[in-house]
């Protein structure tokens, strides 16, 4: 349970990171609040021969509210996205979600955007990202993108980001009024979930997107649905969704929670 | 870009409980054994080294931090608080503490720092909790003897001791 043997860089500018990053491709790892990465890195999991930790690097530690988004850089860590006094309006899910994600003594030094690199399928902010339409900025040497966060996560633990990237920030639309439910099932809180789910209301009705359950967080739009049509689809996605048995769960306790929770929250979405 | 070599020792400066200390480190020598073996601070404690027991919680600038998951590299000019920091004097227990002995709040202890890190430092931020915030606290920690009830009933009496002030002494 000790890491192997890796060089450590203490970042400055975004620009050594990049340099870094482009000379150890997938051999160099980005270190932020470490809660995931150091993890993996101490059951050795992850042997990168490089860390760069990016903490002290002021322009990736900002929260900025723009026209329609919030954008969290890379250094924001958990504990200051919840105390971010914006955060129940302009982010009412993540308001929501985030006291979900690990426990006080994690989100202290976790950041929004290590949780969304490491991708665990169960954890509560890439489900926020996907459930939200949110897009991750990713950042090399030589380009800057932005991805869709239904595109970023490409399997259990797995996400698009090449090996050359940073990412620089997410940005979380900011929906106005909208009525957002979570709620999660885990052993304890703060646990990883076992079934967690996000609904919010589309202009054409509703869109529930549930954690824990497929190897990414997976979202679906519906019209208007109530009585044995909302049933009906919410049996339908539970079955879409694949759940295997785990020692936490069965796969039929998972899709029977993806099903009631589902009922509950777009009730409370729809008074 | 200053880039520290795996295989040599480098030198970590922090202040540690208001003295500054100083000694060398393996760029992926963890926090929780810097502390341990080469400061000689044990009272932090190591047990399942992936950040979910809590029995190595610190106080790294004012955040609660898993020493296991953190290098201590990562922590060269910070400000350090560990369980050796909170009495007031050798020869003294702080008031959550004297709580902690006066309701049976340890049985082996090896999870004790770590808990008593975790309430001091949530207690000088919130000194009225309720019953449910300091079991949403202990959720971060694993006691394998005690149930948690008697941890849970210490840190609230600590807390209305130290908001009344009726605490005079104890054995």
């Amino acid at each position: 349970m000790k890491p192997a043997a890796f060089d450590y860089v203490r970042a400055e500018t975004a620009d050594e990171v990049l340099s870094g990053l482009t000379q150890e491709g997938g051999n160099a790892r980005v270190l932020a609040g470490g809660q995931s990465l150091m993890a993996m890195i101490n059951m050795r999991v992850a042997k990168p021969k490089l860390l760069i930790d990016i903490m002290h690097i002021k322009e990736l530690r900002q929260i900025e509210r723009k026209a329609g988004a919030v954008v969290i850089g890379a250094g924001v860590r958990q504990a200051e996205l919840l105390a971010w006094p914006g955060l129940a309006e302009a982010l009412p899910l993540v308001a929501l979600a985030l006291p979900w994600v690990g426990h006080a003594q994690t989100r202290s030094r976790g950041t929004i955007c290590g949780s969304l690199a490491h991708a665990d399928p169960s954890a509560e902010m890439p489900l926020a990202l996907v459930a939200l339409g949110g897009e991750v900025h990713l950042r090399s040497a030589t380009r800057r993108r932005r991805m869709p966060a239904r595109d970023f996560f490409a399997g259990m633990m797995l996400t698009a980001r090449a090996d050359d990237e940073l990412i620089e920030a997410i940005s979380l639309p900011v929906l106005g009024e909208a009525r957002c439910a979570f709620r999660e099932v885990a052993r304890r809180h703060g646990d990883f979930a076992i079934v967690a789910c996000a609904a919010m209301p589309t202009p054409a009705g509703i869109r529930f997107a549930v954690a824990g359950v497929a190897d990414v967080p997976t979202a679906r739009d519906w019209p208007r649905l109530e009585g044995s049509a909302l049933d009906d689809a919410l049996n339908g996605f539970a079955y879409e969704l694949d759940a295997r048995d785990d020692v936490h769960a069965t796969a039929r306790y998972r899709r029977d929670l993806v099903r009631s929770i589902g009922r509950d929250l777009i009730g409370e979405v729809l008074q | 870009m200053n880039r520290l070599e795996a295989d040599a020792r480098h030198p970590v400066r922090f202040t540690l409980n208001g003295k500054a200390v100083e000694a060398e480190a393996e760029p992926r020598t963890l926090l929780s054994d810097f502390l341990r073996q080469q400061l000689g601070a044990t009272g932090t404690h190591v047990g399942c080294e992936h950040g979910v027991c809590g029995a190595c919680t610190i106080v790294v600038d004012d955040m609660l931090t898993r020493a296991c998951l953190t290098l201590a590299v990562q922590v060269d000019g910070c400000d350090i608080r560990t369980v050796e920091g909170i009495a007031p004097s050798p020869d003294r227990l702080s008031a959550l503490q004297r709580a902690f002995r006066r309701n049976h709040a340890l049985q082996c202890g090896f999870c004790t720092a770590g808990i008593l890190m975790s309430l001091d430092h949530y207690l000088s931020r919130h000194p009225a909790p309720t019953e449910e915030e300091i079991r949403e606290l202990l959720s971060g920690h694993l006691c394998r003897c005690t149930g948690y009830t008697p941890i849970i009933r210490a840190a609230l009496e600590a807390a209305r001791l130290a908001t009344s002030s009726e605490e005079t002494s104890d054995a």
